[in-house]
């Protein structure tokens, strides 16, 4: 699996990054991946600080989506409440900086945050796993603590809804977080545009290596069987509950650092991030990305994301719409999700060769339309199917 | 990660197995299980000794697939006891039966169908201390799937996916294997696979439960033979002794003949 030319102490790293339970493993991945990254770091130069700015956010949610992919794509639990981490750590973030303030107060607030998403998640975990919560009854229930989570807060418009100096605001939220900084008072440095940028870009990096790491290691294995089986995993000796909780409080600390970087990137935070839309959103990025892919969801977060914005720029209210139209497209076409979507080309281009590839491939395409299509009813089915339609017409 | 204990207590018995004094293994007191008006599981006494094969028969509906799940832990009794290996059983978490010990078939396969049958058998063994290499190759071999070890186990037949995931049971080296209808559904030829493989591993020392419908089978391996009727214990016995019974072959081998 290695190729032995690299040096002891990298190939060590290498191992540890590559393995069966992540799809790109070549040499041709990383070498993609790089030359991706390396116009990633470059692109505040060529677009300016505005742009980078702007572009932050869609890493801040690769981060959320990364999450989903950790918990959804290898454990197989499905969590409407990724956006709830998220949320109750932006909050958090701008109770405690707000209250503190200064560039220390900021400093404090995010471990703080981070925190309380991840007790969160401990908490609505423990009570999910070991109360015998399974397969769509925690979409569910995630899904509910979301809902009751936005009803909440958007009800604290009073002016009796305060912590310390800072008012919870119900539907208008939370104004005047600021930009991010670390530091204390004196010698700190502030960061937005192009700096913040980058910080969250390095998180991002960090992040998805270190779940790569994670899911090639054993316990990547461990998350894998339970979801392709929980029982027999309990019944090989695992404490199938035990891991659920810690992956599930793992996800939910990623999935609160993006919502802390998010709270500090609007300079806001309302009760829209508990909302239903919201709370799909993260499922769209990591379906239409590749959901057993890690990169996948930050891949899929990053087309989506830049198309709301294009469409709400050009065809404002449709823009979830056509989101709609692009994600059931893509699930027709490739089901498992575009970076596996490519990796299975790639496959099976080597092995078919271009010419022969194509021809096959387009086959293949044609067959499932069509039997996409005559599962709804539509064109085709007539001429295949003519004794059970003739029988009901009789 | 703790250390399967099961590994430990294993090793000893091994050598007392052989031996002509037979010790019970698994033992249930008054063992019980109602499902609201239904009791499936009926005051049950029943032993089963180490170091023997014991076959468990009865018709539909006698509760030979709840006693299993009570053993594993999946149910918990209304009432009675379980014990294994001189330690009670009764509140003890699934998991921790398997690392005293324990392992289980189900009866419909459940193996890992994404991954490749190596990795369905890696899964069991990182837990382990054993030597995870030497294991693998030991059980791949054992089990007659070597040379489809890097094959997705998606792609493998019933009779296949009923052997791999026995072999991943078998990796913990349980002292105690349960085995839900192992048979169920195979050919001629894979029914005496599965024979082979379990007198294979009995005469390593491995006790097991089996709980089967297929007589014949249950002739080829078995010594002793439990008959479940509505939820209680009609008989058991020598197998002989059980298919002459008057009272057996009229409510189950009569049945099926």
């Amino acid at each position: 699996m290695t190729d032995g030319r690299l040096p002891s102490r990298l190939d060590g790293i290498a191992r540890k990054l590559n393995g069966p339970n992540t799809l790109g493993n070549s040499k041709a991945f990383w070498l993609a991946f790089a030359v991706g990254m390396v116009g990633m770091i470059a692109y505040p130069l060529v677009r300016g600080s505005y742009a980078a700015g702007q572009t932050s956010l869609f890493l801040v949610y690769g981060l959320l989506a990364l999450s989903l992919s950790l918990i959804w794509g290898y454990t197989g639990i499905l969590s409407f409440g990724q956006v709830a981490f998220f949320g109750i750590a932006g909050y958090t973030y701008a109770i405690v900086s707000l209250n503190l303030g200064g560039a220390f107060g900021q400093t404090v607030a995010l471990p703080v945050a981070v925190g309380v998403a991840t007790l969160a998640a401990f908490v609505l975990g423990y009570f999910m796993f070991y109360g015998g919560v399974k397969n769509v009854y925690v979409a569910i229930l995630t899904l509910v603590v979301t809902l009751v989570l936005e009803t909440f807060m958007a009800q604290t418009a009073g002016s009796e809804w305060a912590i310390g100096s800072v008012q919870l605001g119900g539907f208008n939220g939370i104004p005047g977080i600021r930009n991010f900084a670390l530091g204390v008072e004196g010698a700190s440095f502030s960061l937005s545009g192009s700096g913040f940028y980058w910080f969250v870009l390095t998180l991002l990096l960090v992040a998805y290596l270190g779940s790569r790491i994670l899911v090639n290691s054993r316990f990547g294995y461990t998350l894998v069987a339970i979801r392709e089986d929980a029982e027999r995993t309990t019944m090989l000796g695992y404490n199938v509950k035990r891991v659920k909780l810690a992956v599930f409080t793992l996800s939910g600390a990623l999935a609160g650092l993006s919502g802390v970087l998010y709270a500090t990137w609007g300079n806001y935070m309302d009760p829209s991030v508990f909302t239903i839309v919201f709370a799909t959103i993260p499922i769209v990025w990591v379906t239409l990305g590749g959901r057993e892919s890690l990169l996948g969801g930050i891949v899929g977060t990053i087309i989506i994301e830049r198309l709301r914005l294009w469409f709400s720029v050009n065809a404002s209210e449709f823009a979830i719409v056509f989101v709609g139209v692009i994600l059931m497209t893509t699930v027709l076409l490739v089901p498992r999700g575009i970076l596996p979507g490519i990796r299975d080309g790639y496959v099976f281009f080597s092995e078919h060769g271009i010419r022969k590839g194509i021809e096959r491939g387009r086959g293949t395409i044609q067959t499932r339309i069509q039997a996409r299509l005559e599962s709804v009813g539509v064109g085709g089915s007539e001429t295949e199917t003519p004794p059970s339609s003739e029988a009901v017409r009789e | 990660m703790s250390t399967p204990q099961g590994l430990n207590v294993r090793e000893q018995p091994a050598v007392a197995a052989t031996g002509s004094s037979r010790d019970a293994i698994l033992s249930t007191n008054g063992l019980t299980k109602k499902f609201g008006g239904l009791t499936a599981v009926d005051s049950v006494d029943f032993t089963v000794d180490e170091g023997e094969i014991r076959c468990l028969i009865g018709p539909n509906g006698a509760g030979k697939s709840t006693l299993l799940e009570l053993i594993t832990g999946q149910l918990t009794p209304t009432d009675g006891d379980i014990y294994f290996d001189g330690n009670e059983l009764t509140d003890m978490e699934p998991h921790r039966r398997m690392d005293a010990g324990i392992s289980i078939k189900f009866q419909s396969p459940h193996i890992y169908e994404s991954l490749s049958v190596e990795q369905n058998l890696r899964v069991p063994l990182q837990r382990t201390d054993r030597d995870i290499e030497a294991v693998l190759a030991r059980t791949l071999d054992r089990i007659a799937l070597a040379e489809k070890a890097d094959e997705p186990a998606s792609d493998l037949s019933h009779g296949e996916k009923q052997r791999l995931e026995i072999g991943m049971a078998v990796t913990l080296d349980p002292a105690l294997m349960l085995l839900d209808e192992p048979v169920a559904g195979m050919s001629v030829d894979e029914t005496a696979d599965i024979a082979e493989l379990i007198r294979s591993l009995h005469d390593d020392g491995m006790t097991f439960l089996v709980v089967e419908h297929d007589m014949e089978f249950v002739r080829k391996i078995s010594e002793q033979v439990t008959v479940l009727n509505q939820g209680s214990v009609l008989t058991q016995g020598p197998i002989e002794a059980i298919e002459n019974d008057e009272e057996v072959r009229r409510i189950y081998l009569g049945e099926n003949a």
